[in-house]
């Protein structure tokens, strides 16, 4: 009998249905990844393993078992019996995962007396072994601590730990590392691949990031609309696919291998249009002073893209800031000798949701003066289709339309004030990857018709290496690294570039393993 | 009813706008607000048109009846149920026999008219300092805030009965009594305008605004004060009936209003001696103080609930202070 | 932690300071012979200068404020023009009405409101926070709705109104409970409850209702969260999640509001005391009020404003003791 059987699983919430006829197996200590873009209905389907949707108003039909347990008919005790015991979950946030009020060794022995007929003290006991277990260095002491007191990645570790309590059959992971930084997220994926090894429990791995899956499971199951694409050994599946939507979905991953394809608008003796010299922002006062960007120089040419990579809290999207103006540098030199504008990142905050989409890329227009209603239409009609927006969607609201159309908004509305720089702050990482493809294709092609300079912040290594021609690397408010982008990522000079790159996900499997190991090198050097 | 829902992807982004066609359909479809919508326009529409009321009744507020009440008892209202009949709808006055009905349509003037006056001014300046201090740099959003702890520490019904001690008995008390409520009860008003203000000022859509060439000004007018108006009107559907309760209470103490203008407060006052003699003058203005705030309790809640489905608890009573420490 | 105490009780004084120098200068710059209305009508002219004198009303508004703060941190003399009379720290000044001094007067109605206050507080708490706990835990059934409805008629009934019809159902119609006479607790404890049962009854069917609401909205929003997610997903009971988690996300709200009522309740429960005819501190005021008594007016004013900024500090503190990312933030 396999450990997870679904047979025609159908889950609708109200009107929309969010999964539709799924059927797949696990055998007992396989590991699945279940790919897919947002609302493909892999995390309702992961949900619903566990029965979590019992009670919400959802509707699910079809069958469902999970280590011999018949889910969609098992009464509320057996469910609870299942939960945790013999399949237990991993979130994706794992700092609004755990209770913040309780220490964190106490809530892991919550869930072991749950299941175990133990005392606190010796579910205490387990607690910090598990806790030991995933590499939380001094767990005995660490266990009393509460979630807060701990780093994000760290948090991560403790939610496993949890998982781990009750020595559970299956682990399901709803997308375990979406919240984390890259270097943090390879560590994660190296500890669920050894906890695998060593315990023989079963993998189901949900996730919208390929490389995530190509670094962690053995079968895949590409999931579109609520629907099953295409189910494989990963090898096959993500090498060699043989759905065209596996395909397209495949082909819209960036990969950090590949070169890039030069600019043909980015010149060495561009005109310079800013210029940042030693600049420091520095928040708070006092003790708690902070220096978010501590002391960098850059120049941005006309016409030419530079990458700004790092992970949270490195300073990025601060000195992106400074260099539009939102933020004054605390010290150092910033010369800005162009119209800058900037992209944001979250779509849904950075249009006001109760003014319509035209009246937002107005802005500029009426800021500068304009008053001629008419002129200002027709010019918004102009911008809108430019960014491959309907032109007649003027009078519409941006909850109207999806992450990646209020990304071509935001394009629109910077358009507007005819800059000759964009910066683009994380423009592209709340988009899913066939999104995020044509968003980046726009933004190359308006700089190509435009002569645009794009100043591209971003997390992402590899869509980084996709789009810029050079490239500098934050880490705590500075520069380590920078320079031609085929450069840095080709041939990385700084310690800390060598291990970014080094975490980054690779797409082929094979990759994959020697890429692990190559870690283990570099974290023992 | 517990929640469990799939964050889907790293990109699950659906926000929809409060827009005003939402607004009054969720309104529509709470029966308990529509029915509280209706008791309060009923008893706006009786304090308006008081003269009228009492005019086809054939009664007005202040003339006194002394062959109603028993004089032999104290002047306990002749006949049944506080001296109920044609003439007079609600009965009469014990002692003086001034007609009930009257007092009550025209107290409703009164104590409707204080609440709205102060909760006016509430808003006014709440939403004044609030925005001063969300908007201005560190230095003024201190000075404010500090300013707004002080108020704070001057509780509404003492700093009121304070005040009421010293100023000359010649001003209208009315107008004072809104214009101290109002001048004392801000600080909750300006707490939820400058908190909401900073995690607003924080959006990028006020940053793109900014970089659009925009001043202050205009930002605060196109970006900040539409979002803040559900919040504040939120806060001040809640205001008022509070207000409305101060009112009463200083008036029952016998500080507020004073005879002959009659308030709902002030009949209870004069009532509280009356309670075994003649019940129904104590019952009637109490019940109708019961159900006005009652209705404008069920009507801010609907209000709130149409404005924000989600935010059920946003709103604490008091000092919004889990707000402050979560911002 | 050590670094927020000091700079919240910092804020505190400093907010205390500014309430003094607010209220005194509200109050002694009144229209009219300020000498006159804190004498009191009765007073001759002779009466009048001595309090003019004794006030400093003579010199400029700080220079009488500074000997006003100077009574309330190291006391000060009045000279009565045979003697001396001191008023030690903290001094809030004479009343010329009653004769006494106004530290004293409030120092003799504190133990009646505190009373009160203490006895009504315990009750409302636990009739709150039981009524919430019992409608999320009854969630989507009958229960609840009453409940919510229960909860409103209570925000929407004011103090005397409750008052009054418990008086007319207990005390008049049914004759269960006494009409409050209030017995001090160290004369005779059974007496000083049996008479306080009535007011402690009024005040906490009005002051619960606001709790109820507050836990029951709290303990929803922390149902909704993930970490509740998170234990329903290991098996952990629909009990356990409402009464450990779901209750322990709601407390730190409810106590801090409870620590801010009962501060401002040792204010004086103004109406509370007044319908019952307890002597307490918010009784005292009204009569003041209504003497136009102007010191202890000023004195009663600070007296609830000092309790209400301690308060208030106080619930910041147990706040950020029951959830550390306060501190943080």
């Amino acid at each position: 009998m396999s450990l997870v059987e679904v047979s025609d699983l159908s889950i609708s919430f109200g009107d929309v249905r969010a999964v539709d006829g799924l059927s797949f197996s696990l055998e007992a200590g396989g590991a699945l990844g279940v790919v897919g873009e947002s609302g493909s209905g892999k995390s309702a389907s992961a949900y619903a393993l566990l029965g979590l949707h019992r009670g919400t108003g959802a509707k699910v039909s079809g069958s469902i078992r999970v280590a011999g347990v018949d889910v969609s008919a098992a009464d509320d005790a057996e469910l609870r019996a299942l939960r945790g015991a013999k399949a237990a979950m991993v979130f994706q946030d794992p700092l609004s995962s755990l209770d913040p009020y309780y220490a964190v060794g106490d809530q892991i022995a919550e869930v072991y007396r749950v299941h175990n007929r133990a005392s606190r003290r010796a579910a205490r006991a387990r607690a910090v072994e598990v806790l030991d277990r995933v590499g939380i260095p001094d767990a005995a002491r660490r266990s009393r601590s509460r979630p807060h007191e701990f780093s994000g990645g760290m948090r991560q570790r403790a939610l496993i730990a949890m998982a781990l309590a009750c020595e559970p059959q299956l682990l399901i992971a709803d997308e375990p590392t979406t919240a984390l930084d890259v270097t943090v997220q390879a560590q994660i994926l190296d500890l669920l691949h050894d906890l695998r090894r060593e315990t023989g429990m079963g993998l189901l791995l949900v996730t919208h990031d390929v490389g995530v899956a190509a670094e962690s499971v053995d079968e895949v199951l590409v999931m579109q609309s609520g629907r099953a694409v295409e189910r494989g050994p990963v090898g096959e599946v993500l090498v060699a696919p043989r759905e065209p939507y596996t395909k397209a979905l495949l082909s819209a991953v960036p990969r950090v291998t590949e070169p890039r394809v030069p600019s043909d608008t980015a010149a060495d003796d561009g005109e310079v249009l800013v210029e940042a010299d030693g600049v420091r922002q520095v928040f708070g006062r006092g003790k708690s002073a902070l220096a978010a960007v501590d002391g960098v120089s850059l120049t941005v040419r006309r016409g030419e893209t530079l990458g700004v990579v790092g992970e949270s809290g490195s300073g990025k999207t601060t000195l992106g800031r400074m260099l539009v103006g939102l933020l004054e540098p605390t010290e150092g030199r910033l010369t800005r000798d162009a119209r800058v504008q900037m992209v944001f990142q979250d779509p849904v905050s950075s249009l006001n949701p109760r003014r319509s989409i035209g009246e937002s890329v107005a802005d500029p227009l009426r800021a500068s003066g304009q008053r001629d209603g008419a002129a200002i239409r027709a010019r918004v009609r102009d911008l809108l289709a430019r960014v491959g927006l309907d032109p007649d969607s003027y009078d519409r609201y941006p909850h109207e339309f999806s992450g990646g159309q209020r990304q071509r908004v935001g394009i629109a509305r910077a358009l507007a004030a005819e800059p000759e720089l964009i910066v683009c702050d994380e423009a592209v990482s709340a988009l899913d990857v066939t999104t995020q493809a044509q968003v980046t294709a726009l933004l190359a092609e308006l700089q190509r018709e435009l002569g645009l300079a794009l100043v591209f912040i971003a997390h992402d290594l590899a869509v980084v290496r996709q789009v810029s021609d050079r490239v500098a690397v934050m880490r705590q408010g500075r520069i380590v690294e920078e320079g031609e982008v085929d450069q840095v990522y080709g041939d990385p000079q700084d310690p800390y570039t060598k291990q970014l790159l080094a975490a980054v996900p690779a797409l082929d499997p094979a990759l994959a393993a020697v890429r692990r190991a190559a870690r283990k090198e570099l974290a023992a050097a | 009813m517990s929640q469990v829902l799939p964050a889907e992807g790293a990109g699950a982004v659906e926000a929809p706008a409060p827009g005003a066609h939402p607004f009054w359909r969720r309104l529509r479809a709470r029966r308990s607000a529509l029915v509280a919508a209706a008791i309060v326009a009923l008893l706006v529409l009786a304090a308006l048109a008081a003269p009228l009321l009492a005019g086809i009744e054939g009664q007005d507020p202040t003339t006194y009846h002394p062959d109603l009440v028993d004089s032999a008892s104290g002047g306990v209202p002749i006949g049944s149920f506080g001296g109920i009949s044609a003439e007079h709808w609600l009965g009469v006055e014990p002692l003086t026999g001034r007609d009930l009905f009257a007092r009550i349509v025209y107290g409703a003037r009164v104590s409707l008219g204080v609440a709205l006056g102060a909760t006016l001014l509430q808003v006014i300046i709440g939403v004044g300092i609030g925005l001063a201090a969300g908007l201005g740099n560190r230095f003024v959003d201190q000075a404010l805030s500090r300013i707004t702890d002080v108020v704070v520490a001057l509780p509404v019904m003492v700093t009121a009965l304070g005040a009421l001690a010293v100023v000359p008995t010649s001003f209208p008390r009315p107008v004072l009594i809104a214009v101290i409520i109002g001048l004392v009860g801000w600080s909750g008003t300006s707490k939820i305008v400058r908190a909401q203000t900073l995690s607003l000022k924080s959006r990028d859509h006020v940053a793109a605004a900014r970089l659009s060439g925009w001043g202050s000004w205009q930002i605060a007018r196109r970006e900040l004060l539409p979002a803040l108006a559900a919040p504040v009107i939120t806060y001040a559907v809640l205001l008022f009936p509070s207000n409305i309760v101060v009112e009463a209470a200083l008036s029952f103490l016998g500080v507020g209003i004073k005879p002959p203008t009659p308030s709902w407060g002030q009949m209870l006052s004069d009532a509280d001696t009356w309670y075994q003699a003649a019940p129904t003058y104590l019952l009637i203005p109490a019940l109708l103080l019961f159900v006005t705030v009652l209705a404008l309790t069920v009507l801010g809640e609907g209000v709130r609930t149409a404005l924000d489905p989600r935010a059920e608890s946003r709103l604490r009573i008091g000092t919004g202070r889990k707000k402050e420490a979560d911002a | 932690m050590k670094w927020f105490l000091l700079r919240r009780l910092g804020g505190a004084l400093f907010v205390l300071l500014a309430l003094s120098v607010v209220v005194y200068a509200a109050f002694y710059v009144a229209p009219g012979n300020v000498a006159q209305i804190a004498c009191g009508p009765r007073c001759s002219p002779a009466q009048v200068a001595q309090v003019s004198e004794q006030l400093h009303l003579g010199d400029p508004l700080y220079t009488q404020y500074w000997h006003f703060l100077q009574g309330l941190f190291a006391g000060r003399d009045y000279s009565t023009g045979t003697g001396v009379l001191h008023c030690q720290a903290p001094c809030l000044g004479l009343s010329y009405q009653s004769d006494q001094q106004v530290t004293e007067l409030i120092l003799a109605k504190l133990p009646a409101t505190a009373s009160l206050a203490v006895g009504a507080f315990v009750l409302w708490m636990l009739l709150g926070v039981g009524t919430g706990l019992l409608s999320v835990w009854r969630r989507g059934r009958l229960t609840e709705r009453v409940l919510t409805w229960i909860t409103l008629a209570g925000m929407a009934t004011p103090v005397f109104v409750i008052g009054l019809l418990l008086i007319i159902v207990l005390v008049t119609a049914l004759q269960i409970l006494p009409f409050p006479d209030y017995v001090p607790l160290t004369e005779d404890p059974e007496q000083w409850a049996w008479n306080l049962l009535l007011p402690w009854i009024s005040l906490a069917l009005v002051s619960a209702a606001p709790y109820a609401r507050m836990t029951r909205a709290s303990m929803m929003e922390t149902l909704a969260e993930d970490h509740v997610r998170t234990f329903r997903a290991y098996g952990v009971g629909e009990r356990a999640l409402v009464g450990r988690h779901a209750l322990r996300g709601a407390l730190a709200p409810v106590i801090a509001l409870g620590a801010l009522d009962i501060g401002s309740m040792f204010g004086g429960a103004v109406l509370t005391e007044s319908l019952f005819g307890i002597p307490g501190v918010g009784r005292e005021l009204v009569d003041a009020v209504k003497h136009v008594d102007l010191p202890v007016v000023v004195g009663l004013v600070l007296v609830t404003g000092f309790f209400v900024v301690l308060a208030n500090a106080v619930a910041d503190i147990l706040q950020a003791m029951a959830d550390r990312r306060v501190v943080l933030a």
